[in-house]
Protein backbone atom coordinates (compact mmCIF):
# COMPACT_ATOMS: atom_id res chain seq x y z
CA UNK A 1 0.00 0.00 0.00
CA UNK A 2 1.41 3.34 -1.06
CA UNK A 3 2.44 5.68 1.75
CA UNK A 4 2.73 9.48 1.56
CA UNK A 5 6.01 10.39 -0.11
CA UNK A 6 8.18 12.37 2.27
CA UNK A 7 11.07 13.69 0.19
CA UNK A 8 14.38 15.49 0.54
CA UNK A 9 17.19 16.76 -1.69
CA UNK A 10 20.91 16.71 -0.81
CA UNK A 11 23.19 18.98 -2.82
CA UNK A 12 26.97 18.88 -2.85
CA UNK A 13 28.18 22.19 -4.20
CA UNK A 14 31.25 22.64 -6.35
CA UNK A 15 33.66 25.00 -4.56
CA UNK A 16 36.62 27.17 -5.57
CA UNK A 17 38.87 29.27 -3.38
CA UNK A 18 40.26 32.13 -5.44
CA UNK A 19 43.30 34.18 -4.60
CA UNK A 20 45.26 31.43 -2.84
CA UNK A 21 48.08 29.38 -4.34
CA UNK A 22 47.16 25.90 -3.23
CA UNK A 23 43.46 25.86 -2.44
CA UNK A 24 42.19 23.05 -0.23
CA UNK A 25 38.49 22.32 -0.74
CA UNK A 26 37.97 20.83 2.72
CA UNK A 27 39.38 23.94 4.38
CA UNK A 28 37.38 26.19 2.04
CA UNK A 29 34.17 24.26 2.78
CA UNK A 30 34.81 24.50 6.52
CA UNK A 31 35.46 28.25 6.33
CA UNK A 32 32.30 28.74 4.28
CA UNK A 33 29.93 26.83 6.54
CA UNK A 34 31.60 28.16 9.67
CA UNK A 35 31.12 31.71 8.40
CA UNK A 36 27.42 31.12 7.72
CA UNK A 37 26.84 29.43 11.06
CA UNK A 38 28.56 32.31 12.88
CA UNK A 39 26.83 35.05 10.89
CA UNK A 40 23.37 33.59 11.48
CA UNK A 41 24.01 32.74 15.12
CA UNK A 42 23.32 29.04 14.67
CA UNK A 43 24.91 28.50 18.07
CA UNK A 44 24.05 26.84 21.33
CA UNK A 45 23.77 29.87 23.57
CA UNK A 46 26.62 29.91 26.07
CA UNK A 47 28.22 26.86 24.51
CA UNK A 48 29.83 28.60 21.59
CA UNK A 49 29.55 25.61 19.29
CA UNK A 50 26.85 24.97 16.71
CA UNK A 51 24.24 22.37 17.47
CA UNK A 52 25.98 19.30 16.25
CA UNK A 53 24.79 16.40 14.21
CA UNK A 54 24.32 13.20 16.16
CA UNK A 55 25.75 10.22 14.29
CA UNK A 56 24.37 7.49 16.49
CA UNK A 57 21.75 6.44 13.92
CA UNK A 58 23.93 6.79 10.83
CA UNK A 59 24.56 3.44 9.20
CA UNK A 60 25.35 4.20 5.57
CA UNK A 61 26.82 0.73 5.03
CA UNK A 62 23.49 -1.08 5.33
CA UNK A 63 22.36 -2.49 2.02
CA UNK A 64 18.72 -2.57 0.88
CA UNK A 65 19.27 -5.98 -0.62
CA UNK A 66 19.89 -7.27 2.89
CA UNK A 67 23.61 -7.94 2.64
CA UNK A 68 26.87 -6.12 2.08
CA UNK A 69 28.51 -7.50 -1.07
CA UNK A 70 32.10 -8.57 -0.52
CA UNK A 71 34.50 -5.85 -1.54
CA UNK A 72 31.90 -3.08 -1.75
CA UNK A 73 32.89 0.20 -0.18
CA UNK A 74 30.49 1.58 2.39
CA UNK A 75 30.54 5.38 2.44
CA UNK A 76 32.69 6.86 5.19
CA UNK A 77 30.98 9.33 7.51
CA UNK A 78 33.42 12.08 8.42
CA UNK A 79 32.51 13.16 11.94
CA UNK A 80 35.26 15.68 12.61
CA UNK A 81 34.15 18.28 10.08
CA UNK A 82 31.75 21.19 10.39
CA UNK A 83 28.26 19.89 10.77
CA UNK A 84 25.31 22.08 11.61
CA UNK A 85 21.56 21.74 11.94
CA UNK A 86 19.67 24.82 10.80
CA UNK A 87 16.42 26.28 12.09
CA UNK A 88 14.70 25.37 8.81
CA UNK A 89 15.36 21.73 9.69
CA UNK A 90 18.17 21.27 7.15
CA UNK A 91 21.61 19.80 7.71
CA UNK A 92 24.60 21.82 6.45
CA UNK A 93 27.99 20.16 6.56
CA UNK A 94 31.30 19.32 4.93
CA UNK A 95 31.03 16.07 3.02
CA UNK A 96 34.26 14.79 1.50
CA UNK A 97 35.61 17.90 -0.21
CA UNK A 98 32.33 19.77 -0.72
CA UNK A 99 29.86 21.79 1.29
CA UNK A 100 26.62 19.83 1.32
CA UNK A 101 23.14 20.92 2.23
CA UNK A 102 20.37 18.40 2.89
CA UNK A 103 16.94 19.98 2.79
CA UNK A 104 14.49 19.30 5.59
CA UNK A 105 11.90 16.59 4.98
CA UNK A 106 9.26 17.90 2.55
CA UNK A 107 5.73 16.61 2.04
CA UNK A 108 5.49 17.24 -1.70
CA UNK A 109 7.49 18.23 -4.78
CA UNK A 110 6.60 21.93 -4.58
CA UNK A 111 7.86 22.07 -1.01
CA UNK A 112 10.98 20.27 -2.25
CA UNK A 113 11.50 23.01 -4.84
CA UNK A 114 11.02 25.68 -2.18
CA UNK A 115 13.64 24.22 0.14
CA UNK A 116 16.00 23.51 -2.74
CA UNK A 117 15.76 27.20 -3.61
CA UNK A 118 16.23 28.08 0.09
CA UNK A 119 19.42 25.99 -0.02
CA UNK A 120 20.68 28.20 -2.87
CA UNK A 121 19.97 31.31 -0.82
CA UNK A 122 21.84 29.77 2.14
CA UNK A 123 24.76 29.10 -0.22
CA UNK A 124 24.66 32.71 -1.40
CA UNK A 125 24.55 34.06 2.14
CA UNK A 126 27.42 31.74 3.04
CA UNK A 127 29.54 33.23 0.25
CA UNK A 128 28.70 36.74 1.50
CA UNK A 129 29.51 35.84 5.11
CA UNK A 130 32.79 34.32 3.91
CA UNK A 131 33.75 37.44 1.92
CA UNK A 132 33.45 39.45 5.11
CA UNK A 133 36.11 37.37 6.88
CA UNK A 134 38.54 36.46 4.08
CA UNK A 135 41.60 38.63 3.37
CA UNK A 136 41.24 41.05 0.44
CA UNK A 137 41.80 39.33 -2.89
CA UNK A 138 40.39 35.99 -1.74
CA UNK A 139 36.96 34.66 -2.56
CA UNK A 140 35.14 31.36 -2.07
CA UNK A 141 32.65 30.59 -4.84
CA UNK A 142 29.98 27.88 -5.02
CA UNK A 143 28.61 26.12 -8.09
CA UNK A 144 25.43 24.05 -8.21
CA UNK A 145 26.60 21.50 -10.76
CA UNK A 146 27.82 17.91 -10.70
CA UNK A 147 31.05 17.72 -12.66
CA UNK A 148 34.31 19.61 -13.14
CA UNK A 149 34.55 18.50 -16.78
CA UNK A 150 37.69 16.52 -15.95
CA UNK A 151 36.15 13.28 -14.76
CA UNK A 152 35.33 14.30 -11.19
CA UNK A 153 31.70 14.22 -10.12
CA UNK A 154 29.79 15.14 -6.97
CA UNK A 155 26.16 14.48 -6.33
CA UNK A 156 22.68 15.83 -5.96
CA UNK A 157 20.77 13.06 -4.22
CA UNK A 158 17.04 12.66 -3.81
CA UNK A 159 15.35 10.77 -0.99
CA UNK A 160 11.90 9.26 -0.95
CA UNK A 161 10.15 7.43 1.89
CA UNK A 162 8.70 4.14 0.67
CA UNK A 163 6.82 1.26 2.23
CA UNK A 164 9.25 -1.30 3.65
CA UNK A 165 7.05 -4.16 2.41
CA UNK A 166 7.54 -3.22 -1.25
CA UNK A 167 9.99 -5.72 -2.76
CA UNK A 168 13.23 -3.89 -3.52
CA UNK A 169 13.51 -5.71 -6.84
CA UNK A 170 10.32 -3.98 -8.03
CA UNK A 171 11.79 -0.60 -7.15
CA UNK A 172 14.99 -1.50 -9.02
CA UNK A 173 13.13 -2.52 -12.18
CA UNK A 174 10.72 0.38 -12.51
CA UNK A 175 12.96 3.13 -11.16
CA UNK A 176 15.75 2.15 -13.55
CA UNK A 177 13.31 2.65 -16.42
CA UNK A 178 12.35 6.06 -15.09
CA UNK A 179 15.85 7.25 -14.20
CA UNK A 180 17.21 6.40 -17.65
CA UNK A 181 14.38 8.15 -19.48
CA UNK A 182 13.56 11.12 -17.20
CA UNK A 183 16.95 12.57 -18.21
CA UNK A 184 15.18 14.21 -21.16
CA UNK A 185 13.76 16.81 -18.76
CA UNK A 186 15.95 16.51 -15.64
CA UNK A 187 19.30 17.01 -17.40
CA UNK A 188 21.30 20.12 -16.53
CA UNK A 189 23.28 19.95 -19.79
CA UNK A 190 27.02 19.52 -20.31
CA UNK A 191 29.60 20.33 -22.96
CA UNK A 192 31.46 17.20 -24.11
CA UNK A 193 31.83 13.76 -22.59
CA UNK A 194 33.85 12.51 -19.62
CA UNK A 195 33.78 8.87 -20.66
CA UNK A 196 37.33 7.74 -21.47
CA UNK A 197 37.85 7.45 -25.20
CA UNK A 198 34.77 9.41 -26.28
CA UNK A 199 35.98 12.44 -28.28
CA UNK A 200 34.24 15.82 -28.00
CA UNK A 201 33.36 15.56 -31.68
CA UNK A 202 31.19 12.55 -30.91
CA UNK A 203 29.31 14.19 -28.00
CA UNK A 204 29.68 17.98 -28.33
CA UNK A 205 26.82 18.58 -25.88
CA UNK A 206 24.77 16.16 -23.79
CA UNK A 207 21.61 16.35 -21.73
CA UNK A 208 23.07 15.54 -18.30
CA UNK A 209 26.05 16.20 -16.06
CA UNK A 210 25.92 12.78 -14.45
CA UNK A 211 25.26 10.02 -17.00
CA UNK A 212 28.97 9.65 -17.82
CA UNK A 213 29.68 8.51 -14.26
CA UNK A 214 27.33 5.51 -13.97
CA UNK A 215 28.91 2.11 -14.46
CA UNK A 216 26.66 -0.35 -12.60
CA UNK A 217 22.96 -1.14 -12.45
CA UNK A 218 22.60 -1.68 -8.68
CA UNK A 219 25.01 -1.20 -5.77
CA UNK A 220 25.98 0.42 -2.50
CA UNK A 221 28.77 2.69 -3.73
CA UNK A 222 28.33 6.39 -4.36
CA UNK A 223 31.87 7.53 -5.17
CA UNK A 224 33.20 4.90 -7.55
CA UNK A 225 31.54 2.44 -9.89
CA UNK A 226 28.38 4.42 -9.29
CA UNK A 227 25.14 2.44 -9.68
CA UNK A 228 21.91 3.69 -11.29
CA UNK A 229 20.06 2.32 -8.25
CA UNK A 230 21.81 2.96 -4.94
CA UNK A 231 21.04 0.38 -2.26
CA UNK A 232 21.90 2.36 0.87
CA UNK A 233 19.34 1.18 3.42
CA UNK A 234 19.24 3.80 6.13
CA UNK A 235 15.63 4.92 6.56
CA UNK A 236 16.15 7.58 9.28
CA UNK A 237 12.70 6.43 10.41
CA UNK A 238 11.01 3.30 11.72
CA UNK A 239 12.90 0.64 9.77
CA UNK A 240 10.14 -1.92 10.21
CA UNK A 241 7.73 0.28 8.26
CA UNK A 242 9.87 2.40 6.00
CA UNK A 243 12.64 2.36 3.49
CA UNK A 244 14.37 5.52 2.24
CA UNK A 245 15.11 5.28 -1.44
CA UNK A 246 18.41 7.15 -1.90
CA UNK A 247 18.62 8.29 -5.52
CA UNK A 248 22.09 9.31 -6.67
CA UNK A 249 21.59 9.36 -10.42
CA UNK A 250 20.13 12.84 -10.94
CA UNK A 251 21.59 16.23 -11.82
CA UNK A 252 21.39 19.30 -9.60
CA UNK A 253 18.99 21.67 -11.32
CA UNK A 254 19.04 25.43 -11.56
CA UNK A 255 15.55 25.29 -13.11
CA UNK A 256 12.70 24.98 -10.62
CA UNK A 257 10.55 23.28 -13.24
CA UNK A 258 13.23 20.59 -13.69
CA UNK A 259 13.51 20.01 -9.93
CA UNK A 260 9.72 19.91 -9.66
CA UNK A 261 9.45 17.27 -12.38
CA UNK A 262 12.47 15.28 -11.19
CA UNK A 263 11.05 14.87 -7.69
CA UNK A 264 7.34 14.97 -8.55
CA UNK A 265 7.33 12.29 -11.25
CA UNK A 266 9.53 9.99 -9.18
CA UNK A 267 7.29 10.34 -6.11
CA UNK A 268 4.18 9.41 -8.10
CA UNK A 269 5.90 6.51 -9.82
CA UNK A 270 6.96 5.12 -6.44
CA UNK A 271 3.32 5.09 -5.31
CA UNK A 272 2.45 3.02 -8.38
CA UNK A 273 5.27 0.61 -7.57
CA UNK A 274 4.05 0.25 -3.98
CA UNK A 275 0.50 -0.40 -5.19
CA UNK A 276 1.61 -2.71 -8.02
CA UNK A 277 -0.24 -0.42 -10.41
CA UNK A 278 2.19 -0.41 -13.33
CA UNK A 279 0.68 -2.34 -16.23
CA UNK A 280 3.96 -3.90 -17.35
CA UNK A 281 7.71 -4.06 -16.81
CA UNK A 282 9.76 -1.94 -19.19
CA UNK A 283 13.34 -3.19 -19.12
CA UNK A 284 16.41 -2.19 -21.10
CA UNK A 285 18.79 -4.68 -22.66
CA UNK A 286 21.58 -2.68 -20.97
CA UNK A 287 20.55 0.09 -18.55
CA UNK A 288 24.11 1.49 -18.27
CA UNK A 289 24.45 1.78 -22.06
CA UNK A 290 20.92 3.22 -22.21
CA UNK A 291 21.53 5.97 -19.63
CA UNK A 292 24.54 7.24 -21.59
CA UNK A 293 22.77 6.90 -24.92
CA UNK A 294 19.80 8.96 -23.76
CA UNK A 295 22.07 11.65 -22.33
CA UNK A 296 24.11 11.89 -25.52
CA UNK A 297 21.12 12.11 -27.86
CA UNK A 298 19.87 15.67 -28.19
CA UNK A 299 17.57 14.63 -31.04
CA UNK A 300 15.64 12.44 -28.54
CA UNK A 301 15.02 10.19 -31.54
CA UNK A 302 17.46 7.32 -31.19
CA UNK A 303 15.82 4.08 -30.12
CA UNK A 304 16.93 2.06 -27.11
CA UNK A 305 17.25 -1.71 -27.13
CA UNK A 306 14.80 -3.33 -24.76
CA UNK A 307 15.27 -6.62 -22.92
CA UNK A 308 12.41 -8.22 -24.89
CA UNK A 309 14.07 -7.44 -28.22
CA UNK A 310 11.87 -4.46 -29.11
CA UNK A 311 13.05 -0.86 -29.32
CA UNK A 312 11.71 2.40 -27.89
CA UNK A 313 12.78 6.01 -27.44
CA UNK A 314 13.09 7.67 -24.02
CA UNK A 315 10.11 9.82 -25.01
CA UNK A 316 7.98 6.73 -25.85
CA UNK A 317 8.72 5.33 -22.41
CA UNK A 318 8.03 8.61 -20.61
CA UNK A 319 4.65 8.88 -22.36
CA UNK A 320 3.84 5.37 -21.20
CA UNK A 321 4.86 6.13 -17.59
CA UNK A 322 2.86 9.38 -17.66
CA UNK A 323 -0.21 7.52 -18.85
CA UNK A 324 0.13 4.93 -16.08
CA UNK A 325 0.61 7.66 -13.45
CA UNK A 326 -2.35 9.70 -14.75
CA UNK A 327 -4.61 6.66 -14.65
CA UNK A 328 -3.47 5.86 -11.13
CA UNK A 329 -4.16 9.36 -9.84
CA UNK A 330 -7.54 9.45 -11.62
CA UNK A 331 -8.55 6.19 -9.95
CA UNK A 332 -7.02 6.53 -6.50
CA UNK A 333 -6.60 10.22 -5.86
CA UNK A 334 -3.52 12.03 -4.66
CA UNK A 335 -3.46 11.22 -0.93
CA UNK A 336 -0.15 9.40 -1.19
CA UNK A 337 1.44 11.34 -4.02
CA UNK A 338 1.48 14.89 -2.70
CA UNK A 339 -2.14 16.12 -2.87
CA UNK A 340 -2.90 18.94 -5.33
CA UNK A 341 0.80 19.12 -6.19
CA UNK A 342 0.48 15.72 -7.89
CA UNK A 343 -2.11 17.16 -10.30
CA UNK A 344 0.28 20.01 -11.12
CA UNK A 345 3.11 17.52 -11.68
CA UNK A 346 1.01 15.49 -14.13
CA UNK A 347 -0.01 18.60 -16.05
CA UNK A 348 3.53 19.89 -16.31
CA UNK A 349 4.84 16.44 -17.19
CA UNK A 350 2.38 16.17 -20.09
CA UNK A 351 3.09 19.70 -21.29
CA UNK A 352 6.86 19.14 -21.24
CA UNK A 353 6.64 15.80 -23.07
CA UNK A 354 4.40 17.44 -25.67
CA UNK A 355 6.99 20.16 -26.27
CA UNK A 356 9.87 17.68 -26.28
CA UNK A 357 7.96 15.70 -28.92
CA UNK A 358 7.56 18.69 -31.23
CA UNK A 359 10.28 21.29 -30.56
CA UNK A 360 12.45 20.91 -27.43
CA UNK A 361 13.92 24.40 -27.94
CA UNK A 362 10.57 25.93 -26.89
CA UNK A 363 11.44 24.72 -23.36
CA UNK A 364 14.37 27.12 -22.97
CA UNK A 365 12.76 28.81 -19.97
CA UNK A 366 11.78 25.52 -18.32
CA UNK A 367 14.55 22.94 -18.68
CA UNK A 368 18.22 23.45 -17.83
CA UNK A 369 19.71 21.50 -20.70
CA UNK A 370 17.64 23.43 -23.25
CA UNK A 371 18.39 26.80 -21.64
CA UNK A 372 22.11 26.04 -21.50
CA UNK A 373 22.24 24.63 -25.02
CA UNK A 374 20.47 27.62 -26.56
CA UNK A 375 22.73 30.07 -24.77
CA UNK A 376 25.93 28.26 -25.72
CA UNK A 377 24.78 27.54 -29.29
CA UNK A 378 23.82 31.21 -29.72
CA UNK A 379 27.23 32.33 -28.46
CA UNK A 380 29.01 29.71 -30.56
CA UNK A 381 27.25 30.81 -33.74
CA UNK A 382 27.80 34.49 -33.10
CA UNK A 383 31.54 34.06 -32.52
CA UNK A 384 32.17 31.15 -34.89
CA UNK A 385 33.53 28.85 -32.16
CA UNK A 386 33.86 25.07 -32.14
CA UNK A 387 32.23 23.10 -29.34
CA UNK A 388 35.67 22.35 -27.89
CA UNK A 389 36.44 26.05 -27.35
CA UNK A 390 37.31 26.87 -23.71
CA UNK A 391 34.85 29.77 -23.75
CA UNK A 392 31.95 27.31 -24.08
CA UNK A 393 33.28 25.07 -21.33
CA UNK A 394 33.67 28.15 -19.13
CA UNK A 395 30.07 29.18 -19.82
CA UNK A 396 28.93 25.64 -19.00
CA UNK A 397 30.47 25.96 -15.52
CA UNK A 398 29.37 29.55 -15.08
CA UNK A 399 25.74 28.61 -15.79
CA UNK A 400 25.82 27.05 -12.30
CA UNK A 401 27.69 29.87 -10.50
CA UNK A 402 25.55 30.73 -7.46
CA UNK A 403 26.67 34.35 -7.24
CA UNK A 404 23.75 36.38 -8.60
CA UNK A 405 26.22 38.76 -10.28
CA UNK A 406 27.82 35.89 -12.23
CA UNK A 407 25.19 33.17 -12.65
CA UNK A 408 24.25 32.56 -16.27
CA UNK A 409 21.22 30.50 -15.21
CA UNK A 410 19.92 33.64 -13.50
CA UNK A 411 20.03 35.42 -16.89
CA UNK A 412 18.18 33.01 -19.18
CA UNK A 413 14.67 33.78 -17.94
CA UNK A 414 13.93 30.50 -16.15
CA UNK A 415 10.34 30.17 -14.98
CA UNK A 416 9.90 30.03 -11.20
CA UNK A 417 7.30 28.05 -9.27
CA UNK A 418 8.05 29.46 -5.83
CA UNK A 419 7.99 33.15 -4.93
CA UNK A 420 11.20 34.70 -3.61
CA UNK A 421 9.51 35.54 -0.28
CA UNK A 422 8.45 31.93 0.21
CA UNK A 423 11.92 30.68 -0.65
CA UNK A 424 13.56 33.21 1.66
CA UNK A 425 11.25 32.25 4.54
CA UNK A 426 12.46 28.68 3.95
CA UNK A 427 15.99 29.77 4.88
CA UNK A 428 14.97 30.16 8.53
CA UNK A 429 11.57 28.44 8.91
CA UNK A 430 11.01 24.70 8.61
CA UNK A 431 8.23 23.11 6.53
CA UNK A 432 5.05 23.03 8.62
CA UNK A 433 3.89 19.62 7.48
CA UNK A 434 6.70 17.16 8.39
CA UNK A 435 8.78 16.33 11.48
CA UNK A 436 11.25 18.99 10.29
CA UNK A 437 8.81 21.42 11.94
CA UNK A 438 9.57 19.88 15.34
CA UNK A 439 13.33 19.96 14.71
CA UNK A 440 13.38 23.53 13.42
CA UNK A 441 11.04 25.00 16.02
CA UNK A 442 12.94 23.31 18.87
CA UNK A 443 16.14 24.87 17.51
CA UNK A 444 14.48 28.28 17.35
CA UNK A 445 12.89 28.09 20.80
CA UNK A 446 15.15 26.00 23.02
CA UNK A 447 18.55 26.08 21.39
CA UNK A 448 20.36 26.46 24.73
CA UNK A 449 18.98 23.12 25.88
CA UNK A 450 19.65 21.11 22.71
CA UNK A 451 22.91 19.20 22.56
CA UNK A 452 22.42 17.20 19.39
CA UNK A 453 20.00 16.59 16.56
CA UNK A 454 19.68 14.19 13.68
CA UNK A 455 16.98 13.17 11.24
CA UNK A 456 15.09 10.94 13.64
CA UNK A 457 15.80 12.33 17.10
CA UNK A 458 16.68 15.37 19.19
CA UNK A 459 18.75 15.28 22.37
CA UNK A 460 18.06 17.76 25.17
CA UNK A 461 20.07 18.68 28.25
CA UNK A 462 17.68 20.22 30.77
CA UNK A 463 19.98 20.14 33.76
CA UNK A 464 20.36 17.78 36.67
CA UNK A 465 19.76 14.30 35.32
CA UNK A 466 20.53 12.37 32.15
CA UNK A 467 20.25 13.76 28.63
CA UNK A 468 16.78 13.29 27.15
CA UNK A 469 16.44 11.88 23.67
CA UNK A 470 13.19 12.52 21.81
CA UNK A 471 12.79 9.99 19.00
CA UNK A 472 11.12 11.17 15.77
CA UNK A 473 10.63 7.89 13.95
CA UNK A 474 7.54 9.04 12.01
CA UNK A 475 8.45 11.61 9.33
CA UNK A 476 4.93 13.02 9.22
CA UNK A 477 4.54 13.51 12.99
CA UNK A 478 5.70 16.62 14.79
CA UNK A 479 4.01 18.93 12.28
CA UNK A 480 2.63 22.37 13.08
CA UNK A 481 -0.82 20.84 13.33
CA UNK A 482 0.43 18.44 16.03
CA UNK A 483 2.80 20.77 17.79
CA UNK A 484 1.80 24.44 17.56
CA UNK A 485 -0.24 24.48 20.77
CA UNK A 486 2.30 22.45 22.68
CA UNK A 487 5.07 24.84 21.68
CA UNK A 488 2.97 27.88 22.61
CA UNK A 489 2.32 26.44 26.04
CA UNK A 490 5.95 25.45 26.69
CA UNK A 491 8.21 28.26 27.84
CA UNK A 492 11.20 25.97 28.17
CA UNK A 493 12.53 22.70 26.84
CA UNK A 494 11.83 21.21 30.28
CA UNK A 495 8.17 22.26 29.93
CA UNK A 496 7.98 20.74 26.47
CA UNK A 497 9.54 17.45 27.54
CA UNK A 498 7.20 17.24 30.51
CA UNK A 499 4.19 17.72 28.24
CA UNK A 500 5.57 15.15 25.82
CA UNK A 501 5.93 12.73 28.75
CA UNK A 502 9.70 12.48 28.37
CA UNK B 1 -8.11 6.78 1.66
CA UNK B 2 -10.63 9.62 1.89
CA UNK B 3 -13.76 9.05 -0.09
CA UNK B 4 -14.13 11.36 -2.97
CA UNK B 5 -15.50 11.49 -6.44
CA UNK B 6 -12.91 11.12 -9.10
CA UNK B 7 -13.68 12.43 -12.49
CA UNK B 8 -12.14 10.07 -15.00
CA UNK B 9 -9.83 12.15 -17.08
CA UNK B 10 -8.82 11.00 -20.52
CA UNK B 11 -5.34 9.53 -20.45
CA UNK B 12 -2.69 11.76 -21.94
CA UNK B 13 -1.87 10.98 -25.50
CA UNK B 14 1.20 11.82 -27.42
CA UNK B 15 0.66 14.98 -29.41
CA UNK B 16 2.60 15.79 -32.50
CA UNK B 17 2.91 19.49 -33.18
CA UNK B 18 -0.57 20.57 -34.12
CA UNK B 19 -1.20 23.05 -36.88
CA UNK B 20 -3.55 25.12 -34.72
CA UNK B 21 -0.90 25.87 -32.10
CA UNK B 22 1.83 26.72 -34.59
CA UNK B 23 1.35 30.52 -34.91
CA UNK B 24 1.35 31.09 -31.14
CA UNK B 25 4.37 28.91 -30.78
CA UNK B 26 6.45 30.67 -33.41
CA UNK B 27 5.51 34.03 -31.90
CA UNK B 28 6.81 32.84 -28.56
CA UNK B 29 9.82 31.42 -30.39
CA UNK B 30 10.58 34.87 -31.86
CA UNK B 31 10.24 36.44 -28.45
CA UNK B 32 12.65 33.94 -26.91
CA UNK B 33 15.08 34.46 -29.78
CA UNK B 34 15.09 38.21 -29.34
CA UNK B 35 15.64 37.81 -25.59
CA UNK B 36 18.57 35.52 -26.36
CA UNK B 37 20.04 38.11 -28.74
CA UNK B 38 19.82 40.78 -26.04
CA UNK B 39 21.51 38.46 -23.56
CA UNK B 40 24.30 37.63 -26.00
CA UNK B 41 24.85 41.37 -26.59
CA UNK B 42 25.68 41.96 -22.96
CA UNK B 43 26.98 38.61 -21.75
CA UNK B 44 30.69 39.32 -22.27
CA UNK B 45 30.53 41.70 -19.33
CA UNK B 46 29.77 38.88 -16.88
CA UNK B 47 31.79 36.04 -18.41
CA UNK B 48 34.97 34.93 -16.67
CA UNK B 49 37.75 36.94 -18.31
CA UNK B 50 40.28 34.21 -19.03
CA UNK B 51 38.16 31.25 -20.10
CA UNK B 52 41.04 28.87 -20.65
CA UNK B 53 42.62 29.55 -17.25
CA UNK B 54 39.21 29.44 -15.54
CA UNK B 55 38.35 26.05 -17.04
CA UNK B 56 41.79 24.69 -16.21
CA UNK B 57 41.60 25.80 -12.59
CA UNK B 58 38.07 24.49 -12.03
CA UNK B 59 39.10 21.20 -10.46
CA UNK B 60 36.89 19.40 -7.94
CA UNK B 61 37.50 16.37 -5.83
CA UNK B 62 34.97 13.61 -6.29
CA UNK B 63 32.19 13.69 -3.76
CA UNK B 64 29.23 11.76 -2.33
Amino acid sequence: MAIPKTIGIETEFGITHRGVDDPDPITASSILIGAYVAATHQYVAGGGSPVSWDFIDETPGLDARGYAPTGSMAPVVETHLVNAVLTNGARYYVDHAHPELSTPECADALSGVRFDRAAEIIAQRSMEATSAILPPGEEIVLYKNNSDGKGNSYGCHENYLVDRSTPFGEIVTHCTTHFVTRQIYTGAGKVGSEVAGVPASEVPFQLTQRADFFEEEVGLETTLKRPIINTRDEPHADARKYRRLHVIVGDANMSEVATFLKVGTTAILLALIEDKALPRRIEFASPVAAIRQVSADMSLARTLEMADGTTATALDIQWELLEACSNYVAQRGTDNTGGPTAEAVLQRWEQVLTSLSSDPMTLSTQLDWVAKYRLLEGYRERHGLGWDHPRLRAMDIQYHDLRPSKSLAARVGLETLVGIDEATAGVTDPPSDTRAYFRGECLKRYRADIVAANWDSMVFDIGADALRRVPMMEPLRGTREHMARLFDESDSAADLLRRLGK
Amino acid sequence: MAEREHVQKPAPTRRESEATSAPAKSERGEEIKSELDDLLDEIDEVLETNAEEFVKSYIQKGGE
